[in-house]
C-alpha cells in the first residue's frame, strides 16, 4: 500500500478522533485552569409573594447576576492556575489528616474518599470478572454442541442490560422490604437493611459490576479458546498431564493476550464506576471519582455549577486511568519486545 | 381494575384529543411545559391539556434542565412549573417573561395574592403554597394514649413508646436522602431553632451551638427511623405511610391528600395533619409557592398562547376537582383537614425558605452532601459544619460570591 492510500484510509477516522476526542479534551484541560463567574451587582430589590394568609412584598439589597444588553448574563473568565485542582484535592486537609495520623479524617475528604472506593472497586472487581469469566467460557466450551448457542445467549444477557437500569433492578431487589431483602431475613431470621451501611452498599456494586462484566469477558475467552493447538492439547495428555496442568500450562499461557487486554478494558471501565452510585443512590455512604465530577456539574439551586473543578476532577480521573495502565501496558512491551529479540 | 384503568386512560386521551372538554378555547400552537412531578402539578398540567396541543414533561429533575432549556433561543418550553426556589436562577439568567400585559388581557381571575412581582413587573404566576407539616396515625397514637407531639424532643418519646409495640415497622418517617432532601430538612430544623445560615458578606455560620443542637436533633429522630433513611425521598416515606409501615413524619402538605386515596392507601382515615414540631424559635418547616413561568425566548402568538392554556390549568372547575391536593391560592378552593396541618404551621409561624440569599444553593447543595457523615457517625456534629462550611465555602468563591 502506497503512504497516499495509507492516509486516505485513515484520514477520516483521524480526523474524527481529533473533532471528538482530542479538541474535547483539550477544551476540559484548558477550562479546568480558568473560572468563569457572573458579574455580580448589589441592588435593592422588591419582591411580593404569596403566603397563606396573603401576599408579602419584601425589599432588600441583594447580589444578582448583571445581564448585559444581548439579554444573557455578563461573565468573566479569569486564569486561576492550579486552584481548581486545588480546591479538587483539597492538600491541606490531607496534610492535617496525616499530622493527625487519622485515616478517618483523610478518608472523609471528597475527592480521597472518592479514590479510595474507586481504587479498592476497581482492584476488587479485576480478578473477580477474570475468573467468573474464565470459568463460564470453560462451561460453554465444554457443554454439548446441540445446547451452546442458548448457553452462550443465556450467559450474554447480563452484558446487553442497560447500565442504569440494570443497577436500578438490582437496587429494587434489595431496597426496604425487597423481594431478596425479605427472603434473606426469612433465611435467616433476622431483620436486614441492605441500604443502611457503607459496606453492604459496596458489596452490591461489586456484584452488579462482576455480573454485568463477566459475560463480556467470557465471550472473549470463549473464542479464545477455540484457536488451541489441539495438537499441543493432545500431547500433554499423552505426556499425562492432569485436568489443571492442562489449564495452567497449555490454556492459560495461550489465552494471555486475552487477558491482558480484558484487563486493560475493565481497568478502563471500571476506574469510570458511576451507573452504580446513581442507581443505588449510595452518595451518602459510597461515591466515585466520576460522581464527584458529575456532583460538581450538577446545578446548584441558585444555577450554579463548578465547571471549573469539574474540569480539574474529569482531568484527574484520566491521570488515575494511565496511572493504572502504566504496569499492564509496561508488561505488554517488555513481552513484545522480548518476542521480536 | 386494571381493565378499568385502561378504559379511563383511553377514554381521557380521547376526550383530550377531539373534544376540548375542560377549556375555554381550542389551542392550536404547539406548547410545552417542563415541571416538578406530584400530585398537585398533574392536576394542573392534565387541566391545561385539555385545550389541546399542550405536551407536559412532569420530572423531579426538572430543576436541572430549566435553566439550559429556557435559556435556549427559541427556548425548548414555553411554560415552567417553579416554586420559590427554582425560579431564582431563570430570574437570575433573565429567561422568564414579564407578565402584566397578558395578566392585563387574559388574568382576570387571578388574585392579587398570586402574582409574583419583582421590583413591581409580575414574573410569575403563583397556584398554591406549600410546606412540611406533621403528619400522624391517629389510631396508633390512641391506642398508646400519646398526646400529638408538638416538638421534637416529644416526637422521640412518642417513637420510643410506640417502638415498645410491634404496630408499626418504624415509628418516625423521615425524607432524609442524602442531597436535596437531607440539606432541605437541615435548613427547616435550623430555621426551626432561629439559625442563620450567613454572617457579613455571604460568609457561613452554621459552625454554632443552634448548628450542632440541630444535627443532634436530626439524629435522635433518625433512630426511630427505618434504617435506610439516607435513601429514603418523599414519594417513598408517602409511600410507606400509606402502607401503614411508619406512624409519624414531617411530610410536605402535597402529600396529605395521598393518604386518603383509597387506590393505593391502606390507612385511609387515619392519618391526621398538624403543625410541624417547633423548634426553640419557630416550626421546624419552610414555606414555599409553586407556580407557573412564560420563557422569555418565545414569540408573542406562543405566549398568548401558553398563558391561555396556563390559565385554564390553574382555573376553579381544577381547584374543584382536586381540592385536596394542595393549599391552592385560587378562588373555589376550600381549606378541607388535608390542609389543616399546613396552616397551623404557617400560623405558627414557620419561615419563608430563604431563596433570596445568593448563597442559598451552594450552602444547600453543601449541606445536602455533608450531613449524611455526621448521621453515619463519621464525623461529629462540629466537624460535620466546619466541613460543610468549608465546601460551601469553596464553592461560593468558585461562583464568585465570596
Amino acid at each position: 500500500m502506497n503512504q497516499k492510500t495509507f492516509f486516505a484510509f485513515i484520514g477520516p477516522s483521524v480526523l474524527m478522533m481529533v473533532i471528538f476526542i482530542a479538541l474535547p479534551l483539550a477544551t476540559v484541560l484548558k477550562q479546568s485552569f480558568y473560572v468563569t463567574q457572573p458579574v455580580y451587582q448589589t441592588l435593592e430589590v422588591e419582591t411580593c409573594t404569596p403566603n397563606f394568609t396573603g401576599q408579602v412584598c419584601v425589599k432588600e439589597i441583594k447580589t444578582i447576576p448583571t445581564i448585559g444588553d444581548n439579554g444573557k448574563v455578563i461573565t468573566q473568565t479569569s486564569f486561576v492556575g492550579l486552584v481548581n485542582y486545588q480546591n479538587v484535592l483539597e492538600l491541606p486537609r490531607v496534610i492535617k489528616a496525616f499530622a493527625n495520623n487519622s485515616w478517618q479524617q483523610f478518608i472523609s475528604i471528597d475527592f480521597w474518599k472518592a479514590l479510595r472506593f474507586t481504587l479498592s472497586f476497581t482492584l476488587i472487581t479485576l480478578p473477580l470478572v477474570l475468573f467468573f469469566g474464565l470459568v463460564i467460557a470453560l462451561c460453554i466450551n465444554n457443554v454439548a454442541k446441540s445446547i451452546r448457542g442458548p448457553v452462550i445467549f443465556v450467559s450474554l444477557l447480563p452484558m446487553i442490560i442497560t447500565p442504569v437500569i440494570g443497577a436500578l433492578s438490582i437496587r429494587w431487589l434489595f431496597i426496604g422490604d425487597g423481594i431478596l431483602t425479605s427472603f434473606l431475613e426469612w433465611w435467616l431470621v433476622r431483620d436486614i437493611s441492605m441500604f443502611a451501611q457503607a459496606w453492604t452498599i459496596e458489596l452490591m456494586m461489586m456484584f452488579y459490576r462482576v455480573w454485568h462484566v463477566a459475560p463480556f469477558a467470557a465471550i472473549v475467552f470463549y473464542a479464545g479458546l477455540q484457536t488451541v493447538n489441539q495438537d499441543t492439547v493432545e500431547s500433554a495428555i499423552i505426556d499425562g498431564a492432569s485436568r489443571w496442568q492442562k489449564l495452567r500450562y497449555v490454556i492459560l499461557p495461550h489465552l494471555m493476550p486475552l487477558i491482558v487486554f480484558v484487563t486493560l478494558i475493565h481497568l478502563m471501565d471500571a476506574y469510570r464506576v458511576f451507573e452504580e452510585v446513581v442507581g443505588f443512590s449510595s452518595q451518602a455512604h459510597v461515591i466515585s471519582l466520576q460522581w464527584l465530577t458529575y456532583d460538581f456539574l450538577t446545578s446548584d439551586l441558585m444555577g450554579n455549577r463548578s465547571i471549573g473543578r469539574a474540569s480539574a476532577s474529569s482531568m484527574l480521573t484520566m491521570i488515575g486511568i494511565v496511572l493504572l495502565l502504566i504496569p499492564v501496558l509496561r508488561g505488554v512491551w517488555i513481552d513484545y519486545k522480548g518476542k521480536r529479540l | 381494575m386494571i381493565i378499568k384503568k385502561i378504559a379511563t386512560t383511553i377514554a381521557i386521551s380521547l376526550i383530550s384529543s377531539s373534544v376540548w372538554a375542560g377549556c375555554a378555547f381550542e389551542n392550536n400552537i404547539e406548547l410545552k411545559s417542563l415541571s416538578n412531578s406530584f400530585d398537585a402539578m398533574k392536576a394542573v398540567t392534565e387541566s391545561m391539556a385539555e385545550c389541546g396541543n399542550v405536551t407536559s414533561v412532569l420530572d423531579v429533575d426538572f430543576k436541572d434542565k430549566q435553566p439550559e432549556a429556557f435559556a435556549a433561543n427559541p427556548s425548548l418550553y414555553q411554560i415552567g412549573g417553579v416554586s420559590n426556589g427554582t425560579m431564582v436562577p431563570l430570574l437570575n439568567a433573565g429567561t422568564i417573561r414579564p407578565l402584566d400585559d397578558l395578566v392585563a388581557k387574559y388574568g382576570s381571575q387571578l388574585k392579587p395574592s398570586q402574582l409574583i412581582k419583582v421590583n413591581g413587573e409580575i414574573m410569575a404566576i403563583a397556584m398554591m403554597v406549600n410546606n412540611q407539616h406533621l403528619m400522624y396515625r391517629e389510631d396508633v397514637l390512641k391506642e398508646f394514649r400519646l398526646e400529638v407531639p408538638t416538638t421534637h424532643a416529644e416526637m422521640v418519646a412518642a417513637a420510643a413508646t410506640i417502638a415498645k409495640y410491634n404496630v408499626v415497622d418504624y415509628p418516625i418517617g423521615g425524607t432524609y436522602k442524602a442531597g436535596w432532601n437531607l440539606g432541605e430538612e437541615f435548613v427547616n430544623n435550623y430555621l426551626g431553632n432561629g439559625g442563620e445560615f450567613f454572617g457579613e458578606g455571604n460568609a457561613p455560620s452554621i459552625n454554632n451551638a443552634t448548628g450542632v443542637a440541630t444535627l443532634n436533633t436530626m439524629k435522635s429522630l433518625t433512630e426511630y427511623m427505618d434504617p435506610e433513611y439516607l435513601v429514603s425521598d418523599s414519594t417513598y416515606v408517602q409511600q410507606q405511610f400509606q402502607q401503614g409501615k411508619i406512624a409519624m413524619a414531617t411530610l410536605w402538605a402535597t402529600r396529605a391528600g395521598a393518604m386518603d386515596n383509597a387506590e393505593e392507601s391502606q390507612v385511609v382515615g387515619k392519618v391526621i395533619m398538624a403543625s410541624a414540631p417547633m423548634g426553640t424559635a419557630r416550626p421546624a418547616s419552610t414555606n414555599w409557592w409553586d407556580g407557573i413561568v412564560f420563557a422569555k425566548n418565545m414569540t408573542d402568538e406562543q405566549a398568548d398562547a401558553a398563558f391561555r392554556v396556563a390559565m385554564e390549568g390553574i382555573d376553579t372547575e381544577m381547584v374543584l376537582a382536586n381540592n385536596d391536593d394542595a393549599v391552592w391560592l385560587i378562588d373555589g378552593y376550600v381549606a378541607g383537614s388535608a390542609a389543616a396541618g399546613a396552616i397551623a404551621t404557617a400560623d405558627n409561624g414557620a419561615a419563608p425558605y430563604p431563596s433570596s440569599s445568593p448563597g442559598m444553593g451552594a450552602m444547600h447543595t453543601a449541606l445536602g452532601n455533608g450531613i449524611a457523615a455526621f448521621l453515619t457517625g463519621e464525623k461529629d456534629a462540629a466537624t460535620a459544619l466546619a466541613d460543610i462550611e468549608a465546601a460551601y465555602t469553596i464553592a461560593a468563591t468558585e461562583a464568585g460570591l465570596m
